[in-house]
């Protein structure tokens, strides 16, 4: 069961990717990996104003992760808390998971010649802090949300 | 070793307050002050430490040895440097005395220093880059209010209803108003959007008006005209602190709502609505007046039209409208000394004419692009020296071949900057400022409902061969004989010299990174604003005093502006969330994000020049062609084209930004001195270009 999911309030969000370079800073990942995207449909017109609405998606931290049943050092794990994360030491580079991946959110850093992806910043987190997306958004629009189980 | 820093960002000139953690002297985690901004912080914010790390900026001061422009550069010390800028600015003063030099910087709080050591020179000519972005603004805003464009501030979070026109505000980007936005929304209230093309500020619009470029004006007009013919407006408030009503009353008659729907492009009945609106959510409706309002050529009369609305809503001195912006006085404090208020101020005319040939205008700052004639002519006396200091003129005004060529009347041209601008690759001195994560700052005042000082701390020690501001300064006035103006030797001086009247210490800023001088807003009584207009009459003047005995009418009639000739598109420019303009395209993350611009060509125009979405055009203007990427859109009217500022560097140790996508500036041929006569700001979207399908888009090649 996954604890934690990044929620976007649309209505606030206003298209700046600030998250995408707030991760990448903190990361400090070369140009080249981005591990977490704004995007939006092209705009509509409504009631005479053409409109859009801004979408983000990083790591979906699935239940069954084929990243992890894939990788072939075992650096790709899957925490209790349902974190999926890249165990850099453990990494190669061979990016078998990225192939794994429906929509390949793990990226290779040409620096390290390792995977990085979206691990919601698990090292602030268990220091009781928020992703760097979520702690620095422009607008305040992104949130990191513990789900409970009903 | 760990610390925690307060200090303020650099990425832009917003200047937002940040908190950064250092480990090593290295920069681990930055982000916007929690006490102000809870954490926000913008990309380019978080791109800071990547100007830091980035070696495709001066790391040591550098001398041309070549021909100007030509990239041939020594390096030197900073002793070597700052002894030749020293020496060069004596023979210049002995040659034509001090007012031949010429300094510009960033405008802001932290101008004080360079227009004190222009000052202590001697020198009357101080500028910086207003021409082309508020002076407009400014200047419409004394005429009205007698107070300048940041006499107020705009309580936008309790405002009903904020209407911008063409200010793309969620874009432009500063983080505490963009919330202030995001939180008026959040709570019901209206946005209504005016501008030639669809921004990221308008999709979240109540009301967008997409009208035909140069219209603004009309739409003011018309809306004036309607609020008056509603009786809509605030009548006790007019009565009490205006003059010349009645005058305005006459003046919008023939220019009704219908008569702007045909000029403008829209439909009538949507501006009747507006109006409806706008008179049910009174007073809590914020006119924006314009940032960068140097576009048309009357783009000042626009702003004093936005302006009067304000006065007509009556929202000045209440809970969501205009506030007066309150300085240390009005908390009965006192505020910062500034290095200004030592030298002697200059008694020699200013070389751009302003407060002489130009009345009209405030002397502040002048007006840069006159400076360019002084140089060409010589008069009203020959400027043989110019100083720019985080200044890039040749990004910011029209015509860079224009410029160079009123330059090369000058004998010393310095660079001041943290990285190469245009204007430093053609200049024979740069020396490189340390970024802000490395420098100090002065400490400065920031007026508000709450007004504050707010301090830059050094997060980190300089990565190249790099000096603060304040140090380059100090070092040059040293050399000329002039220290006693800067009472000084390192920054910790400075800052306790500039606290001393305010009774706060460095260490009062420990724990938030800066001191307020008040626990909430501060605001007048409404009842007694009298005095507060700092005009002749002590009102708001709908119809100024000054303008009419300088010759200028306060209300012009409408002119309608021109349509482009066949195959040509009036080209306007605007900014991304992603870039500080010019300064920040060759920063490794904000050009990973985005490397160049595209042209925004209305779809069916594009169709009639077989364009397709992506395909090369050719941009030509007089003898320039630029070649761009065009990006297709219904959203833009079909008489312009638009791009955003700042791209098309031809500075070849950028490397990412080299000829990356098209500068706006080179498009405008022959527009360096096309200025609004009453407002002063620059025409900077009076320019026709002709917009074709491009050679380059030939697919066929040989590869052997």
């Amino acid at each position: 069961m996954n604890t934690y999911t990044l929620y976007l309030n649309s209505k606030r969000c206003i298209g700046c990717h600030g998250c995408v370079v707030h991760c990448k800073a903190n990361k400090r990942l070369p140009v080249g990996p981005i591990l977490c995207e704004i995007s939006h449909e092209s705009l509509k017109s409504v009631r005479g104003v053409p409109k859009t609405e801004f979408k983000f998606r990083s790591c979906y931290h699935c239940e069954d992760p084929f990243c992890v049943t894939i990788c072939p050092t075992g650096a790709m794990k899957k925490r209790a808390d349902g974190i999926v994360y890249v165990d850099v030491p453990k990494c190669i580079g061979c990016m078998a998971c990225a192939g794994a991946c429906p929509w390949g959110i793990p990226q290779h850093n040409p620096e390290t010649n390792k995977a990085v992806k979206c691990d919601y910043c698990m090292d602030r987190l268990d220091a009781g802090l928020q992703p760097a997306c979520v702690t620095k958004c422009t607008t305040h629009a992104l949130k990191l949300v513990t789900m409970k189980e009903i | 070793m760990k610390k925690s820093v307060w200090s303020m960002c650099g990425m832009c000139t917003v200047r937002c307050p940040i908190r950064v953690e250092v480990e090593d002297n290295a920069v681990t985690w930055l982000e916007g002050n929690q006490h102000i901004l809870k954490g926000a912080l913008c990309a380019k914010g978080s791109a800071g430490p990547s100007l830091v790390s980035d070696r495709e900026r001066p790391q040591q001061p550098l001398i041309r040895r070549g021909g100007r422009g030509a990239g041939r550069w020594e390096a030197v010390s900073w002793e070597f440097a700052l002894d030749y800028v020293a020496d060069k600015l004596k023979t210049i003063i002995d040659r034509h005395g001090p007012e031949a030099i010429m300094a510009s910087s960033r405008g802001g709080p932290f101008q004080d220093i360079v227009k004190a050591f222009t000052h202590a020179l001697g020198s009357p000519n101080y500028s910086n880059h207003d021409s082309a972005c508020g002076r407009n603004v400014h200047h419409a805003s004394l005429s009205l209010f007698g107070l300048g464009r940041k006499g107020f501030i705009y309580d936008i979070k309790n405002a009903k209803h904020l209407v911008l026109f063409g200010r793309n505000i969620l874009a432009s980007l500063r983080p505490a108003e963009v919330n202030q936005v995001m939180d008026m929304l959040d709570k019901g209230g209206r946005l209504t959007y005016v501008d030639v093309r669809q921004t990221l500020t308008g999709i979240k619009a109540t009301n967008f008006f997409q009208v035909r470029p140069g219209t603004d004006y009309a739409l003011a007009l018309a809306l004036i005209h309607e609020i008056i013919k509603a009786e809509g407006y605030d009548a006790e408030f007019v009565e009490r602190y205006t003059t010349g009503f009645d005058e305005l009353a006459y003046f919008v008659e023939n220019y009704s709502a219908e008569w702007a729907a045909k000029e403008c492009g829209i439909k009538a009945k949507d501006i009747h609505e507006l109006v409806g609106q706008l008179i049910a959510d009174r007073p809590k409706v914020i006119f924006h007046p314009g940032w960068m309002l140097s576009r048309y050529n009357d783009s000042f009369y626009a702003s004093r039209a936005l302006n009067c609305l304000n006065a007509l809503m009556g929202n000045i001195e209440v809970e969501g409208g205009l506030v007066f912006a309150k300085g240390a006085g009005d908390c009965g404090g006192k505020g910062p000394r500034s290095l200004t208020e030592l030298s002697p101020k200059p008694t020699a005319k200013r070389a751009d004419g302003v407060g002489d040939v130009y009345k009209q205008f405030e002397k502040g700052p002048g007006l840069f692009h006159l400076f360019y004639k002084a140089m060409a002519t010589a008069q009203p006396y020959p400027i043989k020296g110019i100083i720019c200091v985080r200044h890039d003129p040749f990004s910011c005004f029209p015509d860079p071949q224009a410029q160079k060529e009123a330059l090369d009347n000058c004998d010393l041209i310095v660079s001041i900057d943290t990285h190469y601008s245009e204007f430093g690759w053609y200049a024979d001195v740069i020396l490189p400022e340390s970024t802000y994560l490395e420098r100090d700052s002065m400490i400065a005042l920031q007026k508000g409902m709450k007004p504050r000082l707010i301090m830059r701390n050094k997060a980190i020690e300089p990565q190249a061969d790099t000096l603060c501001l304040c140090t380059i300064i100090k070092g040059l006035a040293t050399r000329l004989g002039l220290e006693q103006y800067f009472p000084f030797n390192t920054l910790q001086e400075l800052w306790a010299w500039q606290l001393e009247p305010t009774g706060f210490s460095p260490a009062d800023f420990e724990k938030k990174g800066f001191v307020e001088y008040a626990d909430k807003p501060v605001m007048y009584d409404r009842d007694k604003l009298d005095g507060k207009f700092k005009t002749p009459s002590g009102k708001i003047e709908i119809v100024s005093q000054n303008l009419t005995e300088w010759g200028f009418p306060s209300w012009k009639p409408y002119v309608s502006p021109d349509k482009p000739p066949k195959g040509q598109y009036r080209l306007v420019f605007g900014r991304s969330p992603l870039h500080a303009h010019s300064h920040t395209i060759n920063n490794p993350l904000l050009n990973e994000m985005m490397p160049e611009n595209t042209l925004w060509i209305n779809t069916r125009e594009a169709g009639k020049m077989g364009v397709a979405e992506g395909d090369f055009v050719d941009v030509i203007s007089g003898d320039v062609t630029s070649v761009i990427t065009a990006k297709l859109t219904d959203f833009i009217h079909p008489e312009a084209v638009y791009t955003v500022h700042g791209f098309g560097r031809q500075i070849p140790l950028q490397t990412r930004a080299y000829h990356a996508g098209m500068s706006d500036q080179k498009l405008m041929k022959g527009q360096l001195q096309n200025m609004d006569p009453v407002g002063g700001g620059l025409n900077l979207c009076e320019t026709f270009v002709t917009v074709r399908k491009s050679s380059k888009n030939h697919q066929r090649k040989v590869e052997l």
